[in-house]
């Protein structure tokens, strides 16, 4: 009978001799180079605004600020880049976000206070993503479809929860932590709500089973069935994943504006999609960079507040976003190409 | 015969794939209104000869004359206007658009620039239709409602409707009834009679024997015969010429003794409509069993069912006597199955990652606590796991995708030999593997087994199931024909069981 191979026991073996340094190193340095034009790209937004706007740019508040406004965005790009390094997608995001807002701020679940809304937002998260990941992995739904349909209907729930108006947060606990004085050092507590999100997601994504699943499902969902994976099982998880931080994101955006619209995380869907794609995430599955996303994110908040700074309008950013998507596709299609 | 130039003539065509030569100087004379057979094991070079022919491949080197004129065969296009038609084994019909629409997709009908959808294409339609013996199909009907039959005849009907000279038929008859077939010969006859070539291909020589007219046997890559009598010549002349090779396959020894004990891996009365039936086989631990067929023959069908990738609709798999739940991949690897598919890099491999996880995707368990991967334990697995088989480079953080074809597969085996497999399941191990690597891999196989593995073999490539396996099975048409210790059977007997199908003796 043949015996598991099992590790070896000298630890020599473990120690990369020299005739294997050049590939290893080569593949570190090409992850490296992706990250470090990404870095490069996000320094010359900084000095731009440095140089437009010397005084206001680089105010402590205004880096707060886009901080901030980064964390609402990029704890549901966490999440997406995982669905996306599955090789799906979700279209649904901003519409649960808006959802998970409302209806953790309407007046009954006020009365329960901070935790109640804090539940209540996780919950709705969590619900939607388990609709959609039970409609895609075991009811055989492409998932374009199966959260368009939840964009939709989530948008639907939203407005009439809400028929309209803005529900304003009157639970003083939530309040305060928006203010200036729950500041730890000077970083907002939404701000370490997204950077624990990014750690643990990259942990997940790069140090444990569910994170090499999810890319061997994005990868090769074929090859992934027939080495033994639960293929279906995973992509439910990935969308309740997703969904969830949806949840955490509409908690986020709830202290932020200090109220719940139906109208909350309009287009999140799209923004979140291209800061994981222009990050290196790709689209087709199979390679998936929380380091990337995270860097989109933060590439495409600065480039809204320096158009902001500078009184252009939205459209004109509209039209930067675009641009930047495609340059940055071009540029990784050509480096795909060279390796 | 008439001294006028032959309809088609291709010359010295060589055609090189990244590690394959697949054509080495093929020549092929076609003369017009002849029914010119193309014969040749899996892989000899008929799907990339007749590619290159319907301007889907381009040759390295070679020469095409067309009607006694030099031609080039830029784009399936070129080819088209030229009057070569080609009707894949594969339909390449669009399933949402009508049987009249198909048939004159890329040359619809127009006026002033509009597509006319209306009476005139489908009156054509219909006409083509009904000389083609099939006046019942309905031109305005969707092509996906229509059976695997009526599909190929609407595909003939499309090349009908450019004007053909030479239509190339890829097994054309593997989906038909055995009435349809004689219906598609009286069409091939029709052709012939008005002057069209047709280069026919087919693994079935009785067929062969019935409406061709030459025959031309290619062999790795080149033709060993060119324009043979196809009613004349003897079935053992044709089979040895198929089979005659210059390359020898080097096979380990087979154990002294034949391997006993209790079957590790029991099929009982498996089968799949329309695939394969009432399969029965048995795998001991160290032995190695083989499946030999032709394309078509259930051989892959088979090997997935057992693994739990398709749904048997009769039938049971047991591992150690315990049933396993059919339709359930997992349920056949918590059992102690492996399989190494067919399509390697569509089945197989995550192209995008290292060796070392590509070989631990099946045991991640192992390396983990709560989900956490030890990685240094999992690349020390792996690692191990590989050098074992020797796969090169030795270097488990090199991704997949840089592999040769023979060490991509030993990374595929080292994945089981890692999850600690008993029945090793194995499709066409040595596809896309160059001839001096196989050898190692067919080594590799006989320790595994050595060491108790029980492998199931399957390849179209008879030499390599005779000289591997010590049972081998012999499939036709999803039925097993045969059933024999390899050491009894040879090539020849292989081959004429699989093409003519006579009843074992």
């Amino acid at each position: 009978m043949t015996q598991p191979v099992s590790p070896p026991r000298d630890s020599a073996d473990k120690v990369p001799s020299t005739n294997e340094a050049p590939a290893w190193r080569s593949l570190v340095f090409r992850a490296d180079v992706r990250t470090l034009s990404l870095l490069g790209v996000l320094a010359a937004l900084i000095v731009i605004g440095g140089i437009t706007k010397p005084d206001e740019f680089l105010d402590t508040r205004n880096l707060q600020l886009v901080l901030t406004q980064a964390s609402v965005i990029g704890v549901v790009t966490v999440g997406m880049t995982f669905v996306i390094t599955s090789g799906g997608i979700d279209l649904s995001v901003g519409a649960i976000v808006a959802l998970a807002s409302v209806w953790a701020t309407t007046v009954a679940t006020q009365e329960y206070g901070f935790a109640g809304i804090l539940f209540t937002a996780v919950l709705v998260g969590v619900g939607c993503g388990l609709v959609n990941g039970l409609l895609i992995a075991y009811g055989g739904m492409v998932p374009f479809i199966a959260t368009l349909a939840m964009l939709a209907s989530a948008r639907g729930l939203a407005l009439q929860i809400t028929d309209g108006r803005t529900q304003i947060v009157s639970v003083d606990g939530i309040l305060d932590l928006g203010e200036r004085d729950s500041y730890v050092l000077g970083v907002p507590p939404l701000v370490m709500v997204f950077a624990v999100v990014t750690i643990i997601g990259w942990l997940v994504l790069n140090r444990t089973t569910f994170g090499r699943r999810t890319v061997a499902v994005g990868g090769n969902a074929e090859a992934a069935r027939l080495a033994g994976i639960d293929v279906r099982r995973q992509r439910l998880y990935l969308y309740l994943l997703s969904g969830l931080c949806c949840g955490i994101a509409a908690f986020l955006l709830i202290i932020l504006s200090g109220s719940g619209q139906n109208t909350n995380g309009n287009l999140y869907e799209l923004d979140a999609i291209a800061a994981a794609i222009i990050g290196g995430t790709l689209l087709s599955g199979g390679r998936g960079t929380i380091t990337g996303s995270v860097l989109g994110v933060l590439i495409f908040t600065t480039i809204t507040n320096i158009f902001a700074l500078n009184n252009l309008q939205s459209d004109v950013q509209q039209i930067a976003k675009g641009a930047i998507i495609v340059a940055a596709v071009l540029v990784q299609r050509r480096t795909a190409s060279t390796t | 015969m008439a001294p006028q130039p032959p309809l088609l003539s291709m010359s010295g065509i060589t055609k090189s794939f990244p590690g394959v030569r697949a054509l080495d100087g093929v020549d092929l004379e076609v003369q017009a209104g002849e029914v010119h057979c193309l014969l040749g094991q899996n892989g000899a070079g008929k799907s990339t000869l007749i590619k290159v022919l319907a301007g889907a491949h381009q040759p390295d080197t070679g020469a095409i004359r067309w009607r006694g004129e030099d031609v080039t065969l830029r784009s399936p296009i070129a080819a088209m206007r030229l009057g070569i038609a080609t009707i894949y084994q594969e339909l390449d019909l669009v399933e949402h658009l009508s049987v009249a629409e198909n048939v004159h997709l890329g040359h619809e009908p127009t006026a002033a620039g509009f597509v006319v959808r209306g009476r005139a294409a489908r009156a054509s339609t219909a006409a083509l239709l009904k000389r083609l013996g099939h006046p019942e199909i309905e031109p305005a009907r969707l092509v996906g409602e229509l059976s695997a039959a009526q599909q190929q005849i609407v595909s003939m009907a499309r090349a009908l409707s450019h004007d053909v000279r030479l239509i190339v038929m890829d097994e054309p008859s593997a989906a038909l009834d055995p009435d349809e077939v004689d219906n598609l010969f009286r069409i091939v006859g029709d052709l012939t009679a008005e002057g069209v070539a047709v280069v026919y291909i087919s693994h079935r020589l009785e067929e062969i024997r019935r409406i061709g007219d030459r025959v031309t046997v290619l062999k790795d890559g080149r033709a060993v015969a060119v324009g043979l009598p196809a009613k004349s010549t003897p079935t053992r002349e044709v089979v040895a010429l198929m089979t005659g090779r210059n390359v020898e396959y080097v096979f380990p020894d087979r154990p002294a003794s034949a391997p006993g004990g209790t079957p590790v891996l029991e099929v009982e009365g498996l089968a799949r409509e329309g695939e394969f039936e009432a399969l029965d086989l048995r795998v001991r631990p160290g032995e190695i069993v083989g499946l030999a067929g032709l394309v078509g023959s259930g051989r892959s069908e088979i090997l997935e069912t057992i693994y739990g990738a398709r749904k048997p609709t009769a039938g049971q798999v047991r591992v150690d006597g315990h049933a396993l739940r059919p339709g359930s991949v997992r349920a056949a690897v918590r059992a102690g199955l492996g399989l190494a598919p067919e399509e390697r890099k569509a089945q197989a491999l995550l192209m995008l990652e290292s060796v070392t996880r590509n070989v631990s995707v099946s045991s991640m368990s192992r390396f983990s606590r709560a989900g956490w991967i030890d990685r240094g334990a999992e690349r020390g697995a792996a690692r191990s796991a590989t050098r074992e088989l020797s796969l090169r480079p030795d270097n488990p953080d090199v991704p997949v995708r840089t592999l040769s074809g023979g060490n991509q597969q030993k990374a595929v085996l080292a994945r089981w030999l890692l999850r600690g497999c008993r029945v090793l399941l194995l499709d066409e191990p040595t596809r896309g593997v160059d001839v001096g690597a196989r050898a190692e891999l067919y080594a590799v196989v006989r320790r595994l087994a050595d060491e108790g593995l029980a492998v199931l073999l399957v390849s179209s490539e008879v030499p390599e199931v005779l000289g591997l396996a010590d049972r081998v099975l012999v499939l036709r048409e999803g039925r097993v024909v045969h059933t024999a210790p390899a050491r009894d059977l040879d090539e020849h007997r292989v081959l004429d069981l699989v093409m003519e199908g006579s009843p074992a003796s």
